[in-house]
């Protein structure tokens, strides 16, 4: 294709995206369309699949039956969420087997929360609130975004998160209103858990390298400084009400603004955990990639006997 | 190395009346596991009554570039729609 063709056909992209219409896997798109929704996408993916990992670690000492099958559903549902992605992903011409090579061999990210331990019950309760919590926020706007199977994945994916959000805050509910040990272990869930949520919206927009693009192709609508704020003005309240308090001392309400003030984030720490120097990077990995390689002999032996069955009928046909 | 599973095409339907409609894909060694996945991952809260599965290889797709020639020729026909017929206003249900 000429540089001329190719120039005319992005102008024709970009206008279609402007009017709203939705791009399919099919559509002509630009390799910088591409590449960067593989990324995006898998990298989505890849969190709903590792985000399994901190919170699978509590459901057999959930403290209750009823504590125990919503664990598990929330869990079971990040599964799903993955799936979803991932076949979106792979819309764009990328194989599932390339997805998780990229993600054992750590050349593609995930979502660096869960790079941190969960240590007590409560942790279910802050992951829920306030992991959920942030995701929802991030998650909203993309169920609209200009790549077709990516918004209907998100369009589920909306759906069921709502379920997930309530049932964290409902445990951090209980324990704030249970014995006083019960309700020290929900605010140090809280302290542990505050920070890097707020993190979770990514660097601020004067670090932030893609937010233009990405804006163009409606991968995002907010930047990160208004989403993080955004998260901010909707918990503080909801741990008012329970009688936590946030991590903060900077955190005042600016009556000009309608908004909350907070204190200064700890990039370094950010930075730290996403190269791979948190305290839980290498545990996590190892998990997924002994998952994957322990799971080896039942994917070979699936396909063995489908092959089987497949020559079974037709030998039977003849 | 091994095999890995080839992918499915899902289809639901959402209750006796509907349509099957297309809902995603996903990955199975055959097609009974491609229907108990489906049912997993597409039907966790009674989103499905009904639930198909093809091997995705097997669906022939239309290609956009084509789209000119396939569509934009319905769209001069306007003497396909019931508008382009002039009644008189009197008559009623028809
Ligand atoms: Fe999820
Ligand atoms: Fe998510
Ligand atoms: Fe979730």
């Amino acid at each position: 294709m000429s540089e001329e063709k190719i120039k005319s056909l992005e102008k024709q992209f970009e206008d279609r995206i402007l009017r709203d219409e939705k791009i399919e896997p099919k559509d002509w798109m630009p390799e910088k369309y591409r590449q960067t929704h593989i990324r995006q996408i898998s990298q989505h993916a890849h969190s709903e699949i590792v985000g399994m990992l901190p919170e699978g670690n509590w459901i057999t000492r959930a403290p209750s039956l009823r504590r125990k099958v919503a664990l598990l559903a929330k869990v079971q549902d990040e599964a799903g969420h993955g799936l979803y992605l991932y076949s979106a992903c792979e819309t764009l011409g990328i194989s599932r087997e390339e997805l998780y090579e990229q993600l054992h061999t750590g050349k593609a990210k995930y979502s660096s929360i869960f790079n941190y331990p969960t240590i007590t019950w409560a942790d279910m309760g802050a992951i829920g609130w306030l992991v959920d919590g942030a995701a929802i926020i991030n998650q909203v706007p993309l169920c609209n975004t200009s790549y077709g199977p990516y918004a209907r994945a998100m369009v589920r994916v909306c759906k069921e998160e709502s379920f997930h959000q309530r049932q964290g805050y409902e445990i951090m509910m209980t324990l704030a209103k249970g014995t006083p040990e019960q309700k020290d272990m929900a605010q140090d869930a809280l302290n542990r858990w505050w920070w890097p949520s707020l993190m979770m919206f990514g660097p601020t927009d004067a670090e932030s390298v893609h937010t233009a693009q990405s804006m163009k192709w409606k991968l995002k609508r907010k930047t990160n400084d208004e989403l993080r704020q955004q998260f901010i003005d909707q918990t503080v309240p909801q741990a008012e009400l329970i009688g936590l308090t946030i991590p903060d001392p900077d955190l005042k309400w600016n009556e000009e603004r309608q908004s909350y003030d907070f204190g200064e984030i700890d990039w370094d720490e950010f930075w730290q955990v996403v190269k791979g120097h948190g305290p839980m990077n290498k545990e996590r990995m190892n998990a997924r990639v002994s998952a994957w390689e322990n799971g080896a002999w039942v994917r070979d032996a699936a396909i063995a006997y489908a092959e089987k069955q497949k020559e079974y009928k037709s030998k039977q046909a003849i | 190395m091994s095999k890995n599973w080839p992918l499915w095409e899902i289809f639901v339907r959402s209750k006796n009346g509907l349509e099957h409609r297309h809902f995603g894909s996903l990955h199975a060694a055959d097609a009974e596991m491609a229907l108990e996945n489906a049912r997993d991952v597409y039907t966790r809260r009674n989103e499905g009554v009904s639930i198909w599965v093809v091997e995705s290889k097997y669906i022939t797709a239309s290609n956009p570039e084509h789209n000119g020639e396939l569509f934009e020729p319905a769209q001069d026909k306007v003497y396909r729609h019931p508008t382009f017929y002039d009644i008189p206003d009197e008559i009623k249900h028809m």
